[in-house]
């Protein structure tokens, strides 16, 4: 019996080691694809119990979303409370284990959750350190946002402010807005997904709307830049005149005879800007609208699906330069073009910066659990223009505002530039624009406005509105 | 060094490693456990010292190094439980003591083991009342009846259950080994026992498929079909009769699979635990998903997740990530916290219990003992595979008991009893060796 013993051992070993290759292969071999199967809650059940770090506006005190407590001891974990409710909702976004994350909260997990590289972490465990997050100080101002909010007054739009030296996001608003707090309930949350109005949707970001005459602009820098054009350059003011075999009308059917650049622009004049547009061509505008950043996702730091390319569209194609386009129509902000309101305060700022583009950020400085501060060090995303273009761009957006169709954009003391616009979708509705830095000489605020579908023009809908936006900042300490 | 010696020093690491595994949670949830923990150490060194002289009177000879390995997986038991929740711990502590005083029980009482086969039919007639008990007196979990109530305790009879028909199915075979090889035939290529003395057999292959059905317990039925398999290749040593007995099973569990929704879902969540994750495959699921959490290390102990954060209610019953951490789940929980290491440690002791289990088979002279030993051995041993195998996707799920770590008492205090008759024939076994060396000598 004893050989049928030894065979039976041999037999349970040969199941031990099945067990022991068993154990290896979830436990090592197959464990990142465990990690990452849908139905394991554990990372994110893991991230519950480390505290989350406060996102505060950019005084550094106001808190925007900070992690309390609930429980405790190991059944501790933190649940992230929005102190503010709506007003820095849509560029923030949320995190919760039920609905997962959108937003600042996403594009700045790791940082928030305190996630490091697998050697540092590892260093902090055998020191016995609890993983824990990181405060970040969001580039966000709280009496702009209000000033925006209330700017908007609960008319459908977006407004971005952003500092042209830096990139740095001051205000961001997006309008139907949204309370995070909120999303937590499934409910509400359906609520919020299903209501036409998009209140989830951040119009500052993702939204494509026609620019109008904000886009003259760019026509403008493509012009001057390239040197094809000055602001001397005369074409026929007339109206209407055939661009691409269609009559095209200045706005409310307006004469003017032959005229330079600056009272092209001034007056907004769409024939003159077509036939500038149709003398650049296509290669030339594309060219400048790439540096401007478009037809490329811009450079925020939010999630990848929160961002929208501007540029223009068939469908949900971004065309090219090579594509059959009206580009006397693209140079006025019509044809198939559709730009977000970030891209538009891009547009402002560029020009406010000496011709050179920021990256924009929506933050300024990370610190850590050990009070180790790390500052954003601001990156130049292109240099769009010589400083002799945006200086010439300066001199006659600042007529725009002081004499043309951007009056009621004016803050008293301080020059302000500016370009408005008016695109009309329908007869009498509008969605209006206006983009502008102040103060002119020394720009210390650009800022793009839009509000949708409404019966006003550009000037007088978003010119108070980036009067009150500007003055707040300008006023402001931390201005 | 005698035998005795030699345990008593095998005890000493025993007895440091509880005490370091519970400093180690006690450091880790020092905000939510008692202060008591270093105590431990010292208490569960005294019972085992206090076991350990009953053995040093009563089997003098018996193997060394069975009982610190069974003390070890004991031990590891009572950390993890204690890292799961101190009610828990204290329980099983209980039903340690309880197991140890009916383990010196038995070596006071049961003189002589071989007197257990002049009982045997007695014996077999308890085994199957034990099992099917449930059926009558117990309730149902997991859609299985696996506990009788007896007042405020549950108590699982399969677990005495199995020494009861592993010392039947031992006494029997070593009767009938002879005439079941002499008379068996040989039938188209294939050898077959002899059908008058197959009848008692065919009643093992009935009380499998009896448990299969009636008491709708797989895992149980396999560990005791296993044992049955490997005592008749052990008295027989023809390999065709265990073919034939697992073919009997395999078309059995097969037949009666179709008929038992039950055991379907079991194969088809083995087949593909992520079709329904957060259903039917939950705790198969999260019982991997425990274990890539661990990787080669662990966590460490008590830094893995077991309970769900935020939720309020009676741990482990209710809250917990991964279901039944203290009982089918806890080789998960300790790949969690322990890593492949931890996890490769328990396979290992076990199969270090078998090989000195299935050594005393060897050992002994007489046929009784040594398929008493092989028997006792093989069940346990098959027993800790078919939980392990459950978890770790090797087999089919199955709840049983991991023999010494999972928490229960019925498991703890008929293993110890198992491992009473072990020693006892392996101390009448070493005995004779010892005697005979000093004899030569």
């Amino acid at each position: 019996m004893n050989r049928q013993i030894v065979k039976l051992f041999g037999f349970i070993l040969v199941l031990y080691t099945l067990l022991f290759g068993f154990t290896s292969y979830w436990s090592i071999f197959d464990a990142d694809s465990l990690e990452a199967n849908n139905a394991n809650r554990r990372p994110l059940l893991e991230e519950q119990r480390i505290r989350r770090g406060t996102v505060f506006a950019d005084d550094g005190r106001t808190q925007i979303a900070v992690s309390r407590p609930q429980g405790q001891g190991n059944n501790q974990i933190y649940v992230r409370h929005y102190p503010h409710g709506a007003l820095y909702g849509n560029p923030i976004g949320y995190s919760f284990v039920e609905r997962g994350r959108v937003g600042f909260e996403q594009s700045h997990n790791d940082e928030l959750v305190g996630n490091k590289t697998e050697f540092l972490s590892v260093l902090d465990e055998l020191q016995g350190h609890k993983q824990e997050g990181e405060d970040i100080v969001s580039s966000l101002n709280a009496e702009a946002q209000e000033a925006a909010v209330n700017g908007l007054g609960g008319r459908r739009g977006a407004v971005v402010a952003m500092v042209p030296s830096t990139g740095e996001i001051k205000a961001m608003v997006s309008i139907p807005e949204y309370d995070p707090n909120v999303v937590r309930n499934s409910k509400a949350f359906q609520r919020l997904n299903t209501d036409d109005s998009a209140p989830l949707f951040n119009r500052a970001t993702q939204a494509g709307y026609p620019p109008g005459s904000t886009m003259k602009v760019v026509t403008a820098t493509a012009g001057l830049d390239s040197g094809e054009l000055s602001p001397s350059s005369t074409f026929s003011g007339r109206s209407p005149i055939e661009i691409e075999g269609v009559p095209l009308s200045n706005s409310g059917g307006e004469q003017f005879g032959t005229i330079d650049m600056t009272t092209a622009l001034t007056n907004s004049v769409n024939t003159w800007w077509a036939q500038a547009g149709e003398k650049l061509g296509n290669d030339t505008m594309f060219k400048y609208m790439d540096r401007f950043g478009f037809n490329q996702k811009p450079q925020l730091d939010l999630p990848g699906f929160q961002l929208t390319s501007s540029g223009v569209y068939d469908g949900a194609r971004l065309l090219d330069a090579s594509d059959r386009i009206d580009i006397g129509r693209v140079a006025i902000g019509q044809e198939r073009l559709r730009v977000t309101p970030l891209q538009m305060a891009e547009v402002a700022a560029a020009v406010a910066n000496d011709g050179q583009l920021m990256e924009p950020r929506l933050w300024s400085k990370v610190i850590d659990p050990d009070g180790r501060e790390t500052k954003l060090d601001p990156a130049r995303q292109s240099k769009v223009m010589s400083e002799d273009t945006a200086s010439k761009l300066n001199t006659m957006m600042q007529s725009v505002v002081r004499e043309g169709t951007g009056t009621a954009a004016a803050v008293s003391g301080i020059d302000v530039a500016g370009k408005t616009g008016t695109a009309e979708l329908s007869p009498g509705v509008n969605d209006a624009w206006f983009i502008g830095f102040a103060p002119a000489t020394d720009p210390k605020i650009a800022i793009a406005c839009i509000v949708e579908h409404t019966s006003g023009f550009g000037g007088p809908t978003c010119g108070p509105i980036f009067k009150a936006v500007a003055e707040t900042i300008l006023n402001g300490r931390t201005g | 060094m005698s035998a005795r010696t030699r345990e008593l020093f095998a005890l000493i690491p025993v007895a440091l490693l509880v005490t370091a595994g519970f400093t180690a949670v006690l450091i880790t949830n020092s905000d939510q456990l008692g202060n008591l923990s270093v105590f431990y150490g010292g208490y569960f060194l005294a019972l085992c010292v206090a076991t350990h002289i009953v053995i040093r009177i009563r089997l003098p000879d018996a193997d060394p190094f069975l009982f610190p390995l069974v003390a070890l997986l004991a031990a590891f038991g009572m950390v993890m439980l204690y890292r799961l929740d101190e009610g828990l711990a204290r329980d099983q502590a209980n039903w340690f003591v309880l197991g140890l005083v009916l383990f010196s029980a038995t070596l006071i009482f049961l003189r002589d083991y071989e007197a257990l086969e002049r009982y045997r039919y007695s014996i077999a007639l308890a085994g199957i009342i034990l099992l099917i008990l449930p059926r009558f007196l117990g309730h149902e979990t997991n859609d299985a009846f696996l506990a009788v109530d007896l007042g405020p305790i549950t108590f699982q009879p399969t677990e005495l259950a199995k020494i009861c028909i592993v010392v039947f199915l031992a006494s029997y075979l070593n009767e009938r080994r002879e005439v079941l090889v002499v008379g068996a035939r040989n039938i188209a290529g294939v050898v077959v026992p002899p059908l008058k003395h197959l009848g008692p057999l065919l009643v093992v292959w009935g009380a499998a498929m009896l448990l299969l059905v009636f008491i709708r317990d797989l895992g149980s039925s396999v560990m005791f079909f296993g044992a049955f398999l490997a005592l008749i290749y052990v008295a027989t040593a023809r390999i065709s009769f265990v073919i034939i007995g697992l073919a009997m099973f395999v078309v059995g569990a097969y037949f009666f699979a179709h008929t038992a929704a039950h055991i379907q879902q079991r194969f088809d969540i083995w087949l593909d635990p992520f079709n329904d994750p957060g259903g039917s495959g939950y705790q198969l699921s999260q019982s991997l998903f425990a274990q890539a959490d661990g990787g080669l290390f662990g966590r460490g102990l008590g830094d893995s997740l077991v309970q769900l954060p935020g939720c309020h209610g009676d741990f482990p019953d209710r809250c917990a990530i991964l279901p039944a951490p203290h009982t089918d789940f806890v080789y998960a929980v300790i790949v969690d916290e322990l890593g492949l290491f931890g996890g490769a440690a328990v396979v290992l002791i076990y199969a270090l219990i078998a090989e000195r289990g299935f050594k005393t088979a060897i050992l002994a002279e007489d046929g009784f003992s040594k398929l008493l030993a092989t028997g006792l051995t093989a069940i346990l041993a098959l027993q800790a595979f078919v939980i392990i195998g459950g978890v770790t996707r090797v087999i089919p799920l199955t709840g049983v008991t991991l023999p010494f770590i999972s928490y229960g008492g019925s498991s703890i205090v008929a293993n110890f009893i198992l491992l009473a008759l072990v020693l006892m024939v392996s101390d009448k076994a070493r005995r004779r060796v010892r005697r005979e060396g000093e004899a030569a000598a």
